[in-house]
């Protein structure tokens, strides 16, 4: 069952990457990018129940809380970027 | 009573498989940035509830369902917090809905 499990997780992936790479405008690609990270965090728990060993779900749990401020992060680097000052003199 | 708990733990993996395959399909096909995020919204949610739920049940009581529910609690608070950024900073952008009313504003709309 874990086996379908991460099959199915796998095969989702494979389809929100297919917006992340045909999304029209930025925020597509942010919000694809933020539904893979959290099917990686579901595809790494069901793979430690898969191959018996417990320790995987520190991983997820971190790689959830790291996600989550990567994809604050990037907002935030759209929203404002329009206020940089890269270009003067 | 093992035999229910194993069966009721398949059900929860297979139908929390069928959710986030449909709200991967929602990702894709729904016409709108604004839309998408309904189908992300399905994948935090119910997708990664049941599939967490399924494992919870073949853990049993022990420190593995905590964790589990510790992630699955995090899921909780944090996705709507990044759905709700995402959808502030794509309205300040200038992407507007895709609505139904007659002479609405329509600066740059995301329709594939």
């Amino acid at each position: 069952m874990f086996a379908a499990a991460s099959a199915a997780i796998l095969v989702t992936m494979a389809l929100v990457l297919s917006r992340a790479l045909m999304g029209p405008t930025v925020f597509d690609r942010i919000l694809a990018v933020n539904s893979f990270g959290t099917l990686s965090v579901l595809l790494i728990s069901v793979y430690g129940f898969l191959t018996d060993r417990p320790e995987f779900l520190d991983i997820a749990l971190v790689y959830a809380l790291i996600s989550f401020i990567g994809v604050i992060a990037v907002t935030k680097f759209v929203k404002f970027s329009d206020q940089s000052n890269v270009g003067d003199s | 009573m093992e035999m229910l708990y194993q069966f009721l733990s398949w059900m929860f993996l297979g139908v929390g498989s069928t959710f986030i395959i449909i709200g991967a399909i929602g990702i894709i096909r729904l016409p709108d940035v604004f839309c998408r995020m309904h189908g992300a919204g399905i994948i935090d949610t119910l997708g990664a509830g049941l599939i967490l739920g399924g494992l919870m049940i073949q853990a049993g009581f022990t420190l593995i369902t905590i964790k589990l529910g510790f992630i699955y609690i995090f899921l909780l608070f944090t996705s709507p917090a990044a759905t709700h950024a995402l959808a502030q900073a794509t309205m300040l952008a200038g992407v507007r809905p895709l609505t139904n009313i007659k002479n609405h504003e329509k600066s740059t709309s995301s329709k594939t």
